[in-house]
């Protein structure tokens, strides 16, 4: 217990002024960093021709961030297409198929990093080394613009002085917001983490595999081949940038990803770093602390409860080897070094925050567990994913703000600006997406066992399907990894979740945003629902629990609930 | 085509427009996060603990014998043995069973260990700790419980014709504690452990 507090504060005190800082980066304010970052950006923006202090509407805004995804998922798709033509690839691996190329392009261009291919085996240093990492940093940093973009609509934005009512408002630059996020808050974090990472051991070179000789020579092993490489780089930015994808195909349980105690806490603190920061400066970007201290309290409460949860439940016995050893924690598909308590936080943290990255095994945690990863990455904004998971946090906003209204008869009103029926259809939507999504991918492909691939029997089989699906549509990127997913249903359908999960959930945001800056501002603050109240901040997890519960508490017995109860009933091992 | 509504703002976009724009603002960022970032981190990481990144590993007499932090498979009576892996501990194609606690097949599996373990080292299946009949994560686990490194002491001695206490002694020397106290588990490293056996 100890550890978990220490590492979850640790994450708290370190994102405050990192918050802060983001503030200063955002809102374009002098900074002594500026010595450092100013030249490189001026490079970039002579280059590329844009104009740094040219504001954008957001549906200019809403353009560029279309276009520019179309042209990283491009050249993602060919580079994975036809790596084998191309340089940095020493043990000449094969190309991709086009469906799994689609599959991992599509992948990382939505930040979500889930993998079908085999790690180190199937993609060249330059697919690894320089496609996959430059998508780790680029996809967090649009979606963290967005966010940006979203909370300057919010309070009309940044030519709210000027501009009349109804005309269009500046929601900045998204090109500006891109690069800055990237240059000054993601790499010098990431430099910074590769560095510390490789202290304990994780591997930071561009040499091939090593060949041992065993110590045993009788354990039928001739030569150990062990695979290096640039690992810690990648691990870096893959822990900080709520990207998931890692080196090897375990991730980080492998212990050249996360070799101690001491790596994990690092890591385990990354994962939530820059989410929480992001907390922190949204209310001081806009000048309205309340809506930092109302999103901290909600989604705090969200992650300790969740947190407690999957640590108990991981704490009990694996029922599978139940009375076959020393009474003992669910040790199954975990490491001695962290043991169960890191293992059940980090598989907590890590589907809250759309990261999706693993230091021990989901599939076999117990049910309990599994159903707080699930319900993490279903709610989707308990921190959440770097700019989308605050989005989305907007968004229960919205909606609790447009349902308190009605209960006390006021207005629904966020800042001043009303929330009306366009806004309310877009958000109707946003309700509906992930169910329809995740269980109509999940129903059609539960219909057909041949398609699944399956490693698991009854109740957890369904679970394995719709954990896919899920991961898929929150953009997290861990898997049930026993499930056979390198086919092209697997694949293509994978990709439809992925799109479907990562634009709409940020661009109609983006519109509801652009359509509320350009209202008149009402100034009568007296009658306005007070966001620091603790009734809203009840109301709040409310309109979270029940959307959720309404849309998935069915399948959920189908699955982690359904299994639990197998297991405690004595029915899963007839003997 | 850009719509200006007031100075310095542009208040929609047409994409066909904005296309060589977004692909050079994409290269950019290629040669910035993959090129520069990539070789700067690794470099500097390869210059600073150079040991650590190259892999910690293990050489004797010139010869590389494997890593510190990658378990090596170990069958014979004179060796401590590494947890079970799904992967027969290779390091190329490491991962876990992926099996739920609900599957049969993970019962089956665990039952074989332990039998095995239990016929092996002489004692009750009660008496196994939990970390040898379970798969980690990785299958590459360079650790075993102190409870697992004494449960083998008795066998290492009488194949190797030691005492009990030199053995335990040694495995003391390769058993490291939680860091600061609280992070982490005790652990014992499997693998220099062997090592040091054979070097006695």
């Amino acid at each position: 217990m100890l550890e978990i507090s220490i590492i979850l504060g640790l994450a708290v005190l370190l994102a405050w002024p990192l918050g802060h800082y983001m503030t200063s980066v955002y809102s374009a304010r002098p900074h002594w960093g500026d010595v450092v970052f100013s030249p490189v950006e001026r490079v970039i923006y002579k280059v590329t021709g844009i104009n740094p202090d040219q504001g954008m509407g957001w549906k200019a805004y809403a353009k560029s961030l279309v276009l520019f995804n179309l042209v990283l998922g491009v050249i993602a798709f060919a580079v994975l297409k036809f790596q084998h033509l191309l340089p940095m690839n020493p043990d000449n691996i094969g190309p991709l198929s086009w469906d799994l190329a689609l599959h991992t392009a599509v992948s990382f261009l939505t930040n979500t990093n889930q993998q079908h291919y085999s790690g180190q085996a199937q993609l060249t240093y330059l697919s690894q080394g320089v496609l996959i990492v430059t998508l780790q940093f680029l996809t967090p940093a649009i979606g963290l613009a967005a966010c940006v973009a979203i909370l300057r609509g919010m309070v009309g934005g940044l030519n709210s002085e000027t501009a009349k009512e109804g005309e269009a408002r500046n929601l900045g630059n998204f090109y500006t917001d891109v690069i800055r996020g990237t240059l000054r808050v993601l790499i010098p974090l990431a430099l910074l983490l590769a560095l510390l990472l490789t202290s304990q051991g994780v591997p930071s070179t561009f040499s091939g595999a090593a060949m041992a000789t065993p110590v045993d020579a009788q354990a039928g092993l001739e030569v150990q081949e062990i695979p290096r490489g640039p690992v810690s780089a990648m691990v870096a930015i893959k822990q900080l940038g709520t990207n998931g994808g890692g080196f090897f195909g375990p991730n980080s349980s492998n212990p050249y990803e996360n070799p101690t105690p001491i790596s994990n806490m690092l890591q385990t603190i990354s994962l939530i770093l820059v989410p929480i920061a992001i907390v922190f400066m949204a209310g001081r970007l806009i000048g309205r602390k309340s809506l930092s201290t109302l999103a901290f309290t909600v989604m705090a409460t969200f992650s300790v409860t969740m947190v407690a949860a999957s640590v108990y439940s991981e704490r009990q016995e694996n029922a599978a080897l139940a009375g076959l050893s020393a009474a003992g924690p669910n040790m199954e598909g975990k490491e001695v070094r962290f043991g169960t308590d890191p293992s059940a936080l980090w598989a907590t943290l890590t589907t809250q925050t759309s990261n999706g990255s693993v230091n021990s095994m989901h599939d076999s945690l117990n049910p309990m567990a599994g159903l707080v990863t699930r319900a993490g990455m279903l709610i989707n904004s308990t921190w959440g994913g770097i700019g989308s998971g605050f989005i989305n946090f907007i968004v229960y906003l919205w909606i609790a703000i447009f349902i308190a209204g009605l209960m006390i008869g006021r207005t629904p009103e966020l800042f001043g600006r009303k929330v009306e029926t366009k806004e309310i259809k877009a958000l109707g939507m946003l309700i509906v997406l992930p169910a329809m999504v995740i269980l109509g991918l999940t129903a059609i492909t539960v219909a057909f066992p041949a398609l699944t691939g399956n490693s698991n029997p009854g109740f957890h089989a369904v679970s394995q399907v719709f954990y896919e699906y899920t991961s898929a549509f929150a953009n997290n990127g861990s898997g049930f990894e026993g499930l056979n997913d390198d086919s092209p249903w697997w694949n293509v359908t994978a990709v439809v979740a992925l799109i479907l999960g990562r634009y709409l959930p940020i661009l109609l945001p983006l519109a509801i945003a652009g359509w509320m800056a350009s209202k008149r501002e009402t100034k009568a603050k007296e009658n306005a629902i007070k966001l620091s109240g603790a009734t809203f901040c009840v109301t709040v997890i409310a309109v979270i629990l029940i959307i959720n519960f309404l849309s998935f508490l069915p399948s959920a017995v189908i699955g982690p609930i359904g299994e639990g109860l197998e297991i405690a009933s004595g029915n899963a091992f007839v003997e | 085509m850009n719509t200006h509504t007031s100075p310095g703002f542009v208040e929609n976009v047409r994409m066909s427009g904005e296309f060589k724009k977004s692909a050079i603002f994409a290269l950019s960022g290629l040669i910035l996060c993959g090129g520069l970032y990539t070789t700067v981190a690794t470099l500097a990481g390869l210059g600073v603990f150079p040991e650590q990144a190259r892999g910690s590993l293990i050489y004797q007499d010139n010869e590389l014998r494997g890593s510190t932090l990658i378990a090596q498979p170990f069958t014979g009576d004179t060796y401590f043995h590494s947890r079970p892996s799904s992967v027969a501990h290779l390091p190329t194609d490491t991962g876990g069973s992926n099996l739920a606690p609900s599957n049969p097949e993970l019962r089956a599996i665990a039952r074989q260990l332990s039998q095995s373990v239990s016929a092996r080292e002489g004692v009750a299946l009660a008496d196994i700790p939990v970390d040898m009949i379970s798969m980690s994560g990785s299958g590459v686990d360079p650790h075993i419980s102190e409870q697992a490194a004494a449960l083998q002491i008795p066998r290492i001695a009488r194949a190797r014709g030691l005492a009990q206490e030199n053995i335990a002694a040694l495995v003391a020397q390769h058993t490291a504690t939680p860091s600061f106290g609280v992070l982490g588990q005790s652990r014992v490293n499997v693998l220099t452990l062997n090592l040091a056996l054979d070097n006695q």
